[in-house]
């Protein structure tokens, strides 16, 4: 044994060597989770110092004269989201159902590669298309004044976290035992009444994951949003909401960062709306990846 | 007997629900072909040897596109560079060497957040980060960086997947015969894990060339008349010159646009279409 050692010691220096890197690199998405928060924490707090709170929770974003209200943002990131989900949410899951459940393997094997080309599809070829058929589409149909509007937005956002809810709630349908199906079959009932009396509640913490991740996908995209959303930082003022011109938290850090001095209060602001925009994506990830997790432990529990 | 049985209301409902599935699913899937033959006939006349070989002219209302694809080529690279020896080497750690302990549970945890940061947020980070902090301005090696973080969760997740889809017994008669874990993980696992690898990385790198958020402040120039000469120098890109010829320019030819949309999205669905024949292959060629 003692020769052992001596003729691979240079061997496990090595191998010590190798290892540690590769421990490394497993800790550094810790590391990089880190240095975003430390880095957005860095420019964006002292926006708070800058800017009195009652003109960041005020009603107008106006940055030119120091008007800082977040809340026409906060209300364009959540109206063009909620709308997009009202879309995604009935098209993923009934795609994913319909994948998963009913549609001959042929079927699959056609539009499965789709969803994925969607999911691959770059936003802002999406945010072209938006301006170039889609909007002047919408106005002539609806006779808006632009077709650059709330809604414009949504049916985009609709497109863009539809892949990602069809192949998280597949994957949930997917894990469903079999047995559940067989069992409800036996009993008379037809494929239907398997389908929403048995595999779909099964899979329900899944797919409340999936329309979590639905809901991180839309209020960060930035892109396709931008260009379709018509970029009015304002309030709603009537009841066609819908149909008038929005902007993002997304859109507003993109499309103003770059005109900004660095370290002015502006700068502050918009990385102030970085930090809002990591916070909510971190709690919308860790609420999604905990429901899962609950899910799995009660199917475990049920199948024991 | 049968014809009875087939039009009890049961029966109804289902028919009617199946087909309003199927329904749904095709006006799920029907626009992204509509997308795709659209994009293609409207762009293909643009295509020629000049608009990919050569710079704009007049305010890039003509001639070609080439230090958009340029750059987008160099940034791809860089983003490889950086992310797929990270990626590779954490899928590693925590596919074949960590501890079912607390710091994996994080490790998860973050590289689950990772995933969700949104795109712009990586611009912000980028922006404060590589261009200010450590001052490598506005520059190619900024923005391959911050597209590189962005990718990093993409390949993780994909290149441990394909390690854990390995069989145990692989690494048991390896190990009973004497090799180190290293040895076992470098001429064992990584090999047969290779196929699911390199289809991750293809589709995180797919990712990262169609991102135009992150390189808005950290990267991408609005116009260059020349290709960029060290990692250093900014850069265009399709992605961020699809937006500043179909928002910023007045009287733009649609033709261009719609040219240069095409360039990007066969440089975007033909790593896609890569990934799927490497998948495909290796698969048909599996001995487990």
């Amino acid at each position: 044994m003692a020769d052992a050692t001596l003729v691979s010691s240079p061997r496990r220096t090595q191998e010590w060597v190798i290892n540690l890197i590769i421990k490394l690199s497993g800790y550094s998405s810790i590391l990089f989770v880190t240095l975003i928060f430390i880095f957005l924490m860095r420019e964006g707090l002292p926006a708070l110092r800058n800017v009195p709170l009652s003109s960041i929770l005020g009603e107008r974003w106006y940055p030119i004269e120091g008007y800082f209200s977040i809340l026409p943002l906060i209300y364009g990131s959540l109206v063009v989201t909620v709308g997009a989900l009202l879309l995604a949410i009935p098209f993923g899951v009934g795609t994913s159902v319909f994948l998963s459940e009913i549609a001959p393997p042929w079927m699959n094997q056609i539009i499965k590669p789709l969803i994925e080309i969607l999911a691959g599809l770059p936003s802002v070829v999406l945010g072209f298309l938006g301006i170039q058929v889609a909007a002047p589409y919408l106005r002539r149909l609806l006779d808006l004044p632009t077709g650059l509007s709330a809604f414009s937005g949504a049916v985009l956002l609709a497109l863009i976290a539809t892949p990602t809810i069809v192949s998280i709630t597949e994957d949930a349908l997917n894990t469903v035992p079999s047995g559940y199906r067989q069992a409800a079959l036996a009993l008379g009932a037809t494929r239907w009444q398997v389908i929403w009396g048995v595999t779909v509640p099964a899979a329900r913490s899944g797919i409340l994951t999936a329309v979590m991740l639905g809901v991180g996908r839309s209020i960060g995209e930035t892109m396709a949003v931008m260009m379709v959303t018509g970029n009015a930082p304002v309030l709603p003022s009537g009841w066609d909401f819908l149909f008038t011109p929005v902007r993002t938290m997304t859109a507003t850090i993109a499309s103003e960062m770059g005109e900004v001095a660095n370290g002015s209060t502006h700068y502050q602001v918009l990385f102030f709306i970085g930090i809002v925009l990591f916070v909510i994506s971190l709690v919308v990830n860790i609420v999604a990846s905990s429901v899962s997790l609950r899910g799995r432990t009660r199917a475990e529990r049920v199948l024991s | 007997m049968d014809m009875k049985r087939s039009l009890t209301s049961a029966r109804i409902q289902e028919l009617i629900g199946e087909n309003l599935l199927r329904l749904v699913s095709f006006a799920t899937v029907l626009p992204v072909l509509a997308i795709i033959v659209y994009i293609v006939i409207k762009g293909a006349p643009a295509i020629s040897w000049e608009f990919l070989t050569s710079m704009p002219r007049d305010g890039m209302r003509e001639g070609g596109i080439l230090p958009a694809i340029v750059g987008t080529f160099y940034l791809t690279l860089g983003t490889a560079v950086f992310s797929v020896p990270l990626g590779i080497a954490a899928a590693i750690y925590i596919a074949e060497y960590a501890p079912d302990n607390f710091w994996t549970r994080l490790i998860r945890i973050a590289i689950i957040n990772l995933a969700g940061i949104p795109s712009v947020v990586y611009g912000l980070f980028g922006l404060g980060l590589f261009v200010l902090f450590l001052r490598f301005g506005t520059s190619i090696l900024a923005a391959s960086l911050t597209l590189s973080i962005m990718t990093l969760p993409v390949i993780i997740s994909t290149a441990e997947e394909a390690l854990r889809s390995v069989p145990q017994a692989f690494r048991t008669v390896s190990i009973g015969l004497g090799a180190t874990r290293w040895q076992t993980v470098w001429r064992i696992v990584l090999p047969q894990a290779l196929p699911g690898i390199v289809t991750g990385v293809i589709l995180g790198l797919e990712r990262a060339a169609g991102e135009t958020a992150p390189i808005l402040f950290t990267g991408a120039a609005f116009f260059l008349p020349r290709l960029p000469q060290s990692p250093l120098d900014a850069t265009m890109a399709l992605p961020y010159h699809i937006f500043v010829i179909s928002t910023q320019v007045p009287g733009m030819p649609v033709k261009i646009q719609y040219g240069t949309v095409l360039v990007l999205l066969v440089f975007v669905l033909g790593m896609n279409l890569i990934a799927t024949l490497i998948r495909q292959r290796a698969r048909a060629r599996r001995m487990w």
